[in-house]
């Protein structure tokens, strides 16, 4: 808890104290970090805007010629900064950090077992990538499967909504659900997508 | 009175550290300009001598002495900077350089009798451009930004920064080298963009993408080649004139190190030629013998054709990972000494479908740039702000010698990740980690950086200790690892083993050893100050002589400034920089009342001006 300025002990000190003007210790929670209410759903041109905005007050040049203690929270700041922004501008990235922080992590699990309804799709996949001849059946299946991710993203939109409104468990499950599927498709589009050129 | 308030504050130099040149910048107000070096000329070749009697030459002086001592000088250090020996080994057939024996960590190549580590060659380059520098600047210069190419590992850059260290700089930050050159083209003029910067130097190649918003320079991706330069065209030239030689005069000079110095030099004469001019001569003349081949532009390009079409693969990827097409590139700027070469800046048009800038000297835009990040730094530019990126991935070793990347390569720098560790056995008191920086999957095809030996974990059952690692890249793309037990919140303790590169306790020998020269040097710094100072008053002085305010001065007062001006000249070309400071005071003294005399009458003046 930050309770106290580390520089002149003001109470409540915030970003900046707002006494001493020193630099304070970062918080850790993204969305704390950037001031805006934890959702799912997100404007990222506000994100873009705030990220500059706190670029140009947190970046360790400007704190070259500060005591060393500063110039350490000016580099601890900014790394969470950064690693903040990359993670909420992207709307995947985003849910995978919510999930983790409510407990429900997907991890590297998830992937492994093929849900029962793409058994088919994938069976038809594995069949073709080792057909030399198969390469238009690869295309079309990378053409599916691209349609498939680009549904759930629709469907995403609208559990993402759901769960801004709420903040209920049962919402979050089922972002936790097209997620791991989702994450199962973009490695198969993967899989269909590197496979080498043959003449 | 005549004394200007000398500004105290330590003036922070920009330093291109190349391969083939090198130069230093400063922020002149707010224009940055490059500081010549002590035969005016501003580009330092990055060569280094030692003499027999143990004196170290840098420069052009040393580029002579490629040729009448190779065996006591080196150039092209860059390329062995945080380097291994096995990574080197391609390149001992093209360069001469002449490496030590036990040199696995560290490089060690020798000139003459002793042997040094690149960083310590470079620092003898640095030490000559900081002393350019306090020579032109009249005061001592302690701080440096350094540039460093953007695809520069962890090794390499750690390196650069030891350079400086030994050299005496306090490196206040290294700053990639197309970043550097975006700056200096003050492209925040224009308010919003996408900027593709190339830089093909004598060593090194470099792609970087930027976006700009409100004097933002914000590194969307960045690519590249740490082996492909000028010095690779050059070699193939160099080979085409040894082949001939041979074959002409029946005679393989390949292994006279003189010869192929000088061959070099003339081939390097006619490859700059052939910039400007269709067909250029290579002429050679060794021992009474004379040899002479034209070589046509045409013939030329086709020699260097897959030397630039080895750089348009690292564009292309940079733009897919920055996510722009080449529609979307607003500008593109043209970096380093082989972007003269008509067939590059040909090459970069058709790939970006845009016409390059090359506006500034591509040899001094990165070093003016470097001054403009000094001006950042320091506080003197407002308004613009660098966000780079990481080049590439860091990752640790994994069971079975797969990596797990934690920060992925293009990621705005500081950036930051965060792992837990535990043990695997029983009572176990040690983790070790195995650092890497690269994009392949196993660890053995990624770059080494460091192994962190956690110790002194208390023992207990496998699986309950859990150190948290913390991973920092800085903004100078330098790891920083930090670890802390969080059962205990204490911090844990560990043994750091970088894999190239010398270790702190090596370079703080190094700093050492170097002291004796750091005050000669702050010497030589003082009494170049002392005379810019002294050049200051005695200039105000003779205008005053020529003001009406010296004719009311007594004969005797006017004695007095007349004497003081001959003492002061007297000492000005002494050492002793005391003696200069004191004559100054002295000066300063004597001229107090006419100092006064012409500001009275200077208000004098402006009231007879002012209507009342």
């Amino acid at each position: 808890m930050k309770s106290a300025c580390w520089n002149c002990g003001a109470a409540m000190p915030g970003r900046f104290c707002p006494a001493c003007k020193a630099l304070q210790p970062p918080s850790s929670d993204y969305f704390e970090f950037f001031e805006i209410p934890r959702h799912l759903a997100l404007d990222t041109d506000d994100l873009e805007k705030r990220f500059y905005a706190l670029s140009r007050k947190l970046h360790p040049d400007l704190f070259s010629r500060k005591p060393a203690r500063e110039q350490q929270y000016s580099l601890d700041a900014s790394a969470v900064l950064n690693d903040a922004y990359r993670v909420l501008k992207e709307p995947v990235a985003r849910a995978m950090y919510v999930l983790k922080q409510e407990g429900l992590d997907i991890g590297e699990q998830g992937t492994k077992e093929v849900p029962p309804e793409l058994l088919e799709e994938v069976f038809e996949l594995n069949m073709a990538l080792e057909d030399e001849d198969a390469a238009p059946q690869v295309e079309e299946a990378l053409y599916r499967f691209q349609a498939m991710r680009q549904e759930i993203d629709t469907a995403l939109q609208i559990k993402f909504a759901a769960w801004d409104a709420s903040h209920d468990a049962p919402s979050l499950g089922e972002v936790r659900a097209l997620l791991n599927r989702r994450k199962y498709i973009t490695n198969l589009i993967d899989k269909a997508s590197h496979v080498p050129d043959r003449i | 009175m005549f004394q200007i308030e000398f500004d105290n504050q330590d003036k922070v130099v920009g330093i291109d550290l190349g391969t083939t040149n090198s130069l230093a910048a400063w922020l002149n107000l707010t224009k940055p300009e490059v500081i010549p070096g002590e035969d005016g000329d501003k580009l330092v070749p990055s060569v280094v001598s030692l003499t027999e009697s143990g004196e170290v030459v840098v420069g052009n002086a040393a580029r002579q002495e490629l040729i009448d001592h190779p065996d006591r000088t080196i150039y092209s250090v860059k390329r062995l900077m945080g380097r291994g020996v096995e990574d080197v080994r391609e390149e001992l057939n093209l360069f001469p350089f002449r490496i030590a024996e036990g040199s696995e960590q560290v490089i060690r190549v020798v000139l003459g009798d002793k042997t040094f580590t690149p960083p310590e060659v470079s620092a003898m380059i640095l030490r000559q451009l900081k002393k350019n520098a306090e020579t032109a600047l009249g005061g001592p210069v302690s701080k440096a930004v350094i540039t460093v190419p953007a695809y520069f590992n962890d090794a390499q850059r750690q390196a650069t920064r030891d350079a400086g260290r030994i050299a005496g700089l306090e490196v206040l930050r290294l700053v990639n080298e197309p970043t550097a050159a975006a700056l200096a083209y003050g492209l925040d003029k224009r308010k919003e963009g996408v900027i593709a910067v190339y830089d093909l130097g004598g060593g090194t190649f470099d792609i970087s993408i930027l976006k700009l918003q409100d004097g933002i320079f914000e590194v969307l991706a960045t690519n590249g080649d740490t082996h492909l330069g000028g010095d690779d065209i050059d070699n193939r030239l160099l080979q085409i004139a040894l082949e001939d030689v041979r074959s002409e005069w029946g005679e393989d000079l390949s292994h006279i190190g003189e010869a192929v110095q000088t061959l070099r030099r003339d081939v390097i004469r006619a490859k700059e030629a052939l910039s400007f001019v269709p067909a250029a001569n290579i002429e050679f003349d060794w021992q009474g013998r004379h040899y002479k081949r034209e070589i046509t532009r045409e013939l030329f390009e086709g020699l260097i054709k897959d030397i630039v079409d080895r750089t348009l693969g690292p564009c292309r990827d940079c733009m897919r990972d920055a996510g722009v097409t080449p529609e979307q590139i607003d500008e593109v700027v043209m970096v380093g000494g082989s972007t003269r070469i008509p067939m590059v800046r040909g090459a970069v048009e058709v790939l970006f479908r845009a016409k390059p800038h090359t506006e500034l000297n591509p040899d001094e835009v990165v070093a003016l740039g470097a001054a403009v990040q000094a001006g950042i730094l320091s506080g003197a530019v407002e308004n613009q702000l660098l966000l780079d990126v990481t080049p590439l991935s860091l990752g640790i070793e994994m069971y079975g010698g797969l990596v797990s990347k934690i920060i992925h390569r293009n990621s705005t720098i500081p950036a930051s990740a965060g792992e837990t560790f535990t043990t695997a056995v029983d009572g176990q008191t040690n983790v070790l980690i195995h650092v890497v920086q690269g994009e392949r999957e196993l660890a053995k095809d990624c770059r080494s950086l460091a192994r962190f030996d956690l110790k002194g974990i208390a023992p207990m059952t496998a699986g309950f200790a859990r150190i948290e690692v913390r991973f920092l890249i800085d903004a100078n793309g330098i790891l920083n690892v930090t670890a802390r037990d969080a059962r205990t919140g204490k911090e844990q303790s560990m043994d750091v083993k970088p894999s190239y590169g010398l270790t702190d306790e090596q370079v703080e020998a190094m700093i050492e050893a170097s002291i004796d020269h750091a005050e000669e040097d702050y010497t030589a710094a003082q009494v170049a100050g002392a005379r810019v100072d002294a050049d200051t008053i005695l200039g105000a002085v003779d205008k005053a002589k020529r003001d009406p305010a010296w004719l009311d001065l007594s004969d005797e007062e006017r004695r007095g400034v007349t004497d003081a001006i001959n003492r002061l000249q007297l000492v000005y070309h002494s050492n002793d920089y005391e003696l200069i400071r004191k004559q100054i005071d002295v000066l300063n003294e004597v001229t107090h009342s006419l100092a006064e005399n012409m500001m009275n009458s200077a208000v004098r003046g402006a009231l007879k001006g002012t209507r009342v």
